[in-house]
C-alpha cells in the first residue's frame, strides 16, 4: 500500500491509544499491530521507521521497537 | 417426506403458572389458567370449527362457528373467547351446535364463490375445511340475494377506483405475489388484525358497515400502492383463498415441506419449504421458529425466485484473460485449472500470495471450509470476509469492553424492554421481523430512542413515536455517546452495586473522570453532532439510564464509521454503567446484516484468528489444530481484504478463491477494488450468478442456494439454525462440496460426507460450540451459543451473574472526527444504507418480483438542498466525492436533514460504493461508508464511470456456449 496510507492507519491506531496512560498507550499501539498486521505491512512500516520514520505519531514511533521484525521467509 | 401441518391452537398459549383441570367432550385436561376453551380442547385433541380465530392472534369472537355447551351455563358461548374455569365441564358436540354451525356456514357459503359453484380459490382452505368440518351439504338460501360475488351489476369496482357501496369488487393482482379477491372475504379480519398485531403497519382497515363491510388497504388503495409492505402476514392469516399466494392458485397446495432457514439477513426466521416436487410453491413462516415465531418479511417469504432465475450459472466456466469470453468447463477442469493455477502462483510469488474470501451468506459448515483451506491447504492466514465491511468493530469493541463479542441477549429478550436506544440501525427496513417485535413492545408501552441522521420508520410509524429522536451529523457517534455517558456520571445516575461488583473499578473511575469533562457537556456535544437542542441529550440519557430495562440495539451506522470499534465500546460503557446488562430486557445487541455474518466471523473466517475467536500466535489453539490436520501452522496474521487489494497492487498477491461475495459491489472504493482484482492472476469465483466481480475471474464455480444445502446458518442473537436441503443441487455440489473438491484439487485429503461431520469437527476444537451437534439442533430446533458443558442447551442470555471477562472493562471513547471532511467542493455528507425489498448488493432480490418496489438507487436529499441545486424530484442528479462519482434520480424528502444525503447500494448501475472513500475504522479496516463528503449537482445523464463500466462488462461478461472441451 502507498506509505501514506500506511502511516495514515498507524496514526489511526495511535491516535486511540492516546486516551489511555502514555507506557499503556505505547504498549497497546504495539500489541494491536502486532497481532492484526500481516508480516508484508509490518515490514513496509519497518522500511519507513528505518528510513527515519517521518510522518509517524510519537506512540508510534515509541511502539516500534517493540512491534515483531518479520522474518526474511514469512510471506 | 409430508407436508408438515403445525396445529393451529385458535388463540395464543397463555403465560400464566397456574394450571386449570376440565373436561372436553369426556377428555380431561389441565392448561394454564387464561387459556380459551378452544385451545384447551385442541390440546386434549379436539378440533373445534373456527374462522376467525389462530393462534397467532388475540381472539376476536366474530364468526360464531366455534361455538360450545359448558355445563351448568346457558346458551352456547364461543369457545375461542371463554377462558377455561376449574371444573369446567365442556361440550363441543350436540345437535344443537351442529345445527348452529351448519347455519352460520350456510349464510357464509350462499355469498361465497363455491356456494355458485365457481371454482375462485384453491378448494383447499380453512373455510373449505370448515365447510366439511360442520358437514354442511345444502344451501338452502340460493344465491339470488343480494351478494358479493355476482359481476352482474357491471364490471365491478377496482380497489381505490370507487364507492363500497357497490357490491361487486374486481380482483386486486397488484401485489407481485397474491392476490386479493373480495369476493372470497368473509371479513373475519384476521388479516386486518395480522397487519397491525403481528407486523405492526396497520395498513388494513375494515371499511363500511354489516353487509357493506370490506377489507381495504389503506385509503381503498391498491395493495401495491398501499402502506403494505408485503409481510404476507395476512395471506397467512387468510381462513379462506380472499388473500393467496399467486403461487399457489397456479400450481396448487403443496405436498411435502422441509423446515430450515431464511437466508437473507441476520434475524434466521425459519421456514417450511412447502413444494410440489422440486417446485417452491411457497415459504410459510415455522411457528416453532424461536427467532420468528411465524412471521417473516417480503424477502423471506416470496423473494426465493431467484434461485430458479435463468441467470443462474450452473455449470463451470473458465478463460485465460478477463477479456477473453467464457466458455463452459466440467468440474474436473474448471476445478484442476483453479488448482494448479494457485500451486503456480505460490511456486512463483511465495506462500503468501493467494487466500480466500468467506461468505456471510454461506452456511457455517461453508465458511470453516474455505478458512480451513487457507490455513492447511495455502500454508497461510489469507482469509477474510465481508463481515470485516460491517460488524468487524462489534467483534472488536465488546470483546475489549465485555470479554467477548457475542450479541448479549435473545431477540425475545425485548418482550421485557422498557427503553430501547436504536442507534445507526433500521430495522423496519433491514431487520423487519425484530422491527415487528419492536413495534409491538412500543405498543405495550415502552420507550425508544433512535439516534440516526434519518428519520427512520421507527421514529414515527402507526402506534409509534419515538421519545426522542437525535439527528446527528453522520460520522459524531461516538460524540454522541460520549456526551450520553456525560450526562449519566455527573447526574449519578450510574449503578453503583453493578459497577462494584462486576466491573474493574478502576476503569470505571478513570472513565468517569473522562465522560466528566465539560468537553463533552451536552451543550458541546449538541455542537458537534450538529443538535438544536442540548436538552434532548440530558432528557434521552436519563431515559435510558432510569427507565427501567434499556435495552441497545445497534446496526452498520454504527460500525462503518472510522471510529466504529470505539463507538462500541461507548455503547458497552454505557450499558455497563447502568446495569443493563446480565438479565432480561436489556443489553447490548448488535443487529447483523446478513444471514451468516454471525456464523462467518464465528466460524474463524478473519485472518487473525480460529474459530471462536483465538488468535492464531497462540500457541495451544495452533496445536489444536496442527494436530487434527497435520500440517504447522502460520502463526503470523494474514491480509485482510482491503490489504489484499493493496498486495495485489503491489505484485505480491496473485490469487484469490471467492466464495459468496461480490466484493467489486459491496467493498468501498470500487476503482481500488478493481484495480486490485485486474492485478490477480487467478481469480477464482463462486457464486450464484455471474456477478460484478466475476468480471475480473478466470475460473466460474457455479454456487447453490439455501435450498439446496444442508448446513447451519447463525442469526444476530447467536442462535445457530438448520439449513435443510429441499432438493438437489442445481449444478452438482452443494458449496461446502464444491470447496472439498477443490481442496482435494490442491492435495488435501478431505472426505465429509455431510455437514454433520464438519459440525462435529467444529465442535471438537471451539470451545464455544463444544455441545452441538445436529442431532441436538434436531431435537431443540435451535441453539445459542455457547453450547457447552456449562450450557448444555445454549445461552440466549449472555453475562448472568458477572461479565465474562471477569471484570467489565470501561475504556475511555474519544471522539476524532473522521477526515473525511465537508469543503465547498464537497458541501454534504453522504450516507448510505438498505431498503426492505432489497438485499445488500440485491444480487438475489433484484431477481424476483420485489423489484416493483425498488427498480433504482435514489439519492434523498432535503428540500432546501434540493432547491439550492435547482434539482426537482425525480431529475437525474451526479453524485460526487473526492473519490468517484456517478448519477441517480433524485428523492426529495425531510427525512434526512439539511446537509445530509442518503441513498441505498442495491444496483450495480449506481455503484454507489465508487463514490465512498478508503478510510477505514482504525481498529479492524471495517470500511467507513457511512460517511462521504459529496456534492449534487442536477445531471443528464450516466457518469464518465458508469460509461467505462458499462463498456468493461460487455467486454467481460460474454460467454460462449460451446461444449465443455478436453
Ligand atoms: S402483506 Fe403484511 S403489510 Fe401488507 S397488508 Fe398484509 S399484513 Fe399488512
Ligand atoms: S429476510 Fe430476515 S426478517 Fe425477512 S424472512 Fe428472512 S430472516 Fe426473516
Ligand atoms: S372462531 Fe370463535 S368466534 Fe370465530
Amino acid at each position: 500500500m502507498s506509505p501514506e496510507k500506511l502511516i495514515y492507519q498507524a496514526n489511526q491506531i495511535a491516535r486511540f491509544f492516546h486516551s489511555k496512560p502514555h507506557a499503556e498507550g505505547v504498549a497497546g499501539v504495539a500489541e494491536h499491530i502486532n497481532k492484526f498486521w500481516e508480516p508484508r505491512i509490518r515490514r513496509q512500516f519497518f522500511e519507513l521507521i528505518d528510513a527515519g520514520g517521518k510522518g509517524f505519531d510519537e506512540f508510534v514511533l515509541e511502539a516500534a521497537p517493540a512491534i515483531r521484525r518479520p522474518q526474511a521467509d514469512a510471506a | 417426506m409430508s407436508l408438515i401441518q403445525e396445529a393451529d391452537y385458535g388463540t395464543p398459549a397463555s403465560k400464566a403458572e397456574k394450571q386449570v383441570k376440565l373436561t372436553v367432550d369426556g377428555k380431561p385436561v389441565s392448561v394454564p389458567e387464561g387459556t380459551s376453551i378452544m385451545r384447551a380442547s385442541m390440546e386434549a385433541g379436539i378440533e373445534i370449527p373456527k374462522l376467525c380465530a389462530t393462534d397467532m392472534l388475540d381472539s376476536f369472537g366474530s364468526c360464531r362457528v366455534c361455538l360450545v355447551e359448558i355445563e351448568g351455563r346457558n346458551g352456547t358461548p364461543a369457545s375461542c373467547t371463554t377462558p377455561v374455569g376449574d371444573g369446567m365441564v365442556v361440550h363441543t358436540k350436540s345437535d344443537r351446535l351442529d345445527a348452529i354451525r351448519k347455519g352460520v356456514m350456510e349464510l357464509y357459503v350462499s355469498d361465497h364463490p363455491s356456494g355458485f359453484g365457481e371454482k375462485a380459490g384453491t378448494g383447499a382452505s380453512e373455510f373449505d375445511h370448515v365447510i366439511s368440518l360442520v358437514g354442511l351439504a345444502e344451501n338452502r338460501y340460493g344465491v339470488e340475494g343480494r351478494n358479493h360475488v355476482g359481476a352482474d351489476n357491471g364490471d365491478g369496482v377496482a380497489p381505490g377506483n370507487g364507492s363500497l357501496t357497490i357490491d361487486y369488487m374486481v380482483k386486486d393482482e397488484s401485489n407481485p405475489y397474491f392476490t386479493y379477491d373480495p369476493s372470497q372475504c368473509i371479513v373475519c379480519s384476521r388479516c386486518v388484525r395480522a397487519c397491525a398485531d403481528v407486523q405492526g403497519t396497520f395498513a388494513l382497515t375494515v371499511e363500511g358497515r354489516g353487509f357493506e363491510s370490506r377489507i381495504v388497504a389503506s385509503m381503498n388503495e391498491n395493495f401495491v400502492d398501499s402502506e403494505c409492505v408485503s409481510c404476507g402476514a395476512c395471506v397467512q392469516a387468510c381462513p379462506t383463498d380472499a388473500l393467496r399466494e399467486k403461487s399457489v392458485l397456479e400450481k396448487g397446495m403443496p405436498d411435502r415441506s422441509v423446515v430450515t432457514t431464511c437466508a437473507y439477513c441476520g434475524v434466521g426466521c425459519n421456514f417450511k419449504a412447502e413444494m410440489k416436487g422440486d417446485d417452491v410453491v411457497r415459504m410459510m413462516p415455522y411457528k416453532a421458529g424461536k427467532a420468528n415465531h411465524g412471521h417473516s418479511c417480503v424477502k423471506g417469504r416470496f423473494a426465493y425466485g431467484y434461485a430458479s432465475h435463468p441467470d443462474r450459472i450452473l455449470a463451470p466456466m473458465v478463460r485465460e484473460k478477463i477479456t477473453d469470453p467464457w466458455r463452459e468447463a466440467t468440474w474436473e477442469e474448471a476445478l484442476a485449472r483453479a488448482a494448479s493455477e494457485f500451486k503456480r502462483i505460490q511456486t512463483k510469488y511465495g506462500r503468501g500470495s493467494i487466500g480466500g474470501i468467506t461468505s456471510s451468506r454461506c452456511t457455517d459448515e461453508e465458511t470453516y471450509l474455505v478458512q480451513k483451506m487457507v490455513r492447511q491447504g495455502f500454508g497461510n492466514n489469507n482469509v477474510d470476509t465481508c463481515a470485516r465491511v460491517c460488524h468487524s468493530p462489534t467483534g472488536y469493541g465488546l470483546n475489549t469492553t465485555l470479554g467477548t463479542s457475542a450479541g448479549t441477549q435473545d431477540f425475545d429478550s425485548v418482550e421485557a424492554c422498557d427503553v430501547m436506544l436504536l442507534i445507526g440501525a433500521n430495522p423496519t427496513d433491514a431487520h423487519p421481523v425484530f422491527a415487528s417485535r419492536m413495534k409491538k413492545r412500543l405498543r405495550e408501552g415502552a420507550k425508544i430512542i433512535v439516534i440516526d441522521p434519518r428519520r427512520t420508520d421507527l421514529v414515527r410509524t402507526p402506534h409509534v413515536e419515538a421519545a426522542y429522536h437525535l439527528p446527528i451529523k453522520p460520522g459524531t457517534n461516538v460524540a454522541i455517546l460520549t456526551g450520553l455517558a456525560h450526562v449519566v456520571v455527573t447526574e449519578k445516575l450510574y449503578d453503583e452495586a453493578y459497577i462494584r461488583d462486576y466491573c474493574d473499578r478502576d476503569a470505571f473511575d478513570d472513565w468517569a473522570e473522562f465522560v466528566s469533562d465539560p468537553l463533552y457537556s451536552p451543550e458541546e456535544t449538541a455542537k458537534v453532532c450538529g443538535l438544536d437542542d442540548p436538552e434532548m441529550i440530558r432528557q434521552a440519557a436519563r431515559l435510558y439510564a432510569t427507565g427501567g430495562n434499556a435495552a441497545i440495539y445497534y446496526g452498520l451506522g454504527v460500525t462503518e464509521h472510522s471510529q466504529g470499534s470505539t463507538a462500541v465500546m461507548g455503547l458497552a460503557n454505557l450499558a455497563m454503567a447502568t446495569g443493563n446488562l446480565g438479565k432480561n430486557g436489556v443489553g447490548v445487541n448488535p443487529l447483523r446484516g446478513q444471514n451468516n455474518v454471525q456464523g462467518s466471523c464465528d466460524m474463524g473466517s478473519f485472518p487473525h484468528e480460529f474459530p471462536g475467536y483465538r488468535h492464531i500466535a497462540i500457541d495451544s489453539v495452533r496445536k489444536i489444530y496442527e494436530d487434527l490436520w497435520g500440517v504447522t501452522l502460520d502463526k503470523e496474521p494474514g491480509l485482510r481484504i482491503p490489504n489484499m487489494l493493496d498486495a495485489a497492487v503491489d505484485g505480491t498477491f496473485k490469487g484469490i478463491y471467492i466464495q459468496g461475495e461480490d466484493i467489486l459491489q459491496s467493498d468501498p472504493d470500487t476503482k481500488h477494488v478493481a484495480a486490485g482484482l485486474a492485478a490477480m492472476e487467478c481469480v477464482v469465483v463462486h457464486d450464484l450468478f455471474l456477478n460484478e466481480t466475476a468480471r475480473y475471474a478466470h475460473v466460474f464455480l457455479p454456487g447453490s442456494t439455501f435450498l439446496e444445502k444442508d448446513g447451519t446458518f447463525i442469526n444476530a442473537e447467536r442462535r445457530i439454525n438448520l439449513v435443510r436441503k429441499a432438493i438437489e443441487p442445481r449444478a452438482r455440489y452443494a458449496d461446502w462440496e464444491a470447496t472439498q473438491e477443490l481442496a482435494r484439487a490442491i492435495g488435501l485429503d478431505w472426505n465429509y460426507t455431510h455437514p454433520s461431520e464438519i459440525m462435529d469437527e467444529i465442535a471438537a476444537t471451539t470451545p464455544t460450540f463444544a455441545g452441538v451437534t445436529f442431532d441436538l439442533l434436531e431435537r431443540e430446533g435451535s441453539i445459542q451459543w455457547p453450547c457447552n458443558e456449562k450450557a448444555p442447551l445454549g445461552t440466549p442470555v449472555m453475562h448472568i451473574d458477572g461479565i465474562l471477562r471477569g471484570k467489565g472493562n470501561f475504556v475511555r471513547t474519544e471522539y476524532v472526527a473522521t477526515d473525511e471532511k465537508v469543503g465547498p467542493r464537497f458541501p454534504l455528507l453522504l450516507t448510505t444504507g438498505r431498503i426492505l425489498t432489497q438485499y445488500n448488493v440485491g444480487a438475489q432480490t433484484r431477481r424476483t418480483g420485489n423489484s416493483v418496489w425498488h427498480e433504482e438507487d435514489r439519492l434523498e436529499i432535503h428540500p432546501h438542498d434540493a432547491e439550492d441545486r435547482g434539482i426537482r424530484d425525480g431529475d437525474w442528479v451526479r453524485l460526487a466525492s473526492r473519490t468517484g462519482a456517478t448519477t441517480l434520480r433524485a428523492l426529495i424528502t425531510d427525512r434526512v436533514a439539511t446537509g445530509v444525503v442518503y441513498t441505498t447500494f442495491h444496483h450495480p448501475e449506481t455503484q454507489a460504493n465508487v463514490v465512498t472513500t478508503e478510510f477505514t475504522d482504525w481498529a479492524t479496516s471495517c470500511p467507513e461508508y457511512k460517511v462521504t463528503a459529496v456534492q449534487a449537482s442536477p445531471s443528464n445523464g450516466p457518469s464518465e464511470w458508469q460509461i467505462e463500466y458499462e463498456e468493461l462488462s460487455r467486454q467481460t461478461r460474454h460467454r460462449v456456449n460451446v461444449e465443455a472441451a478436453e
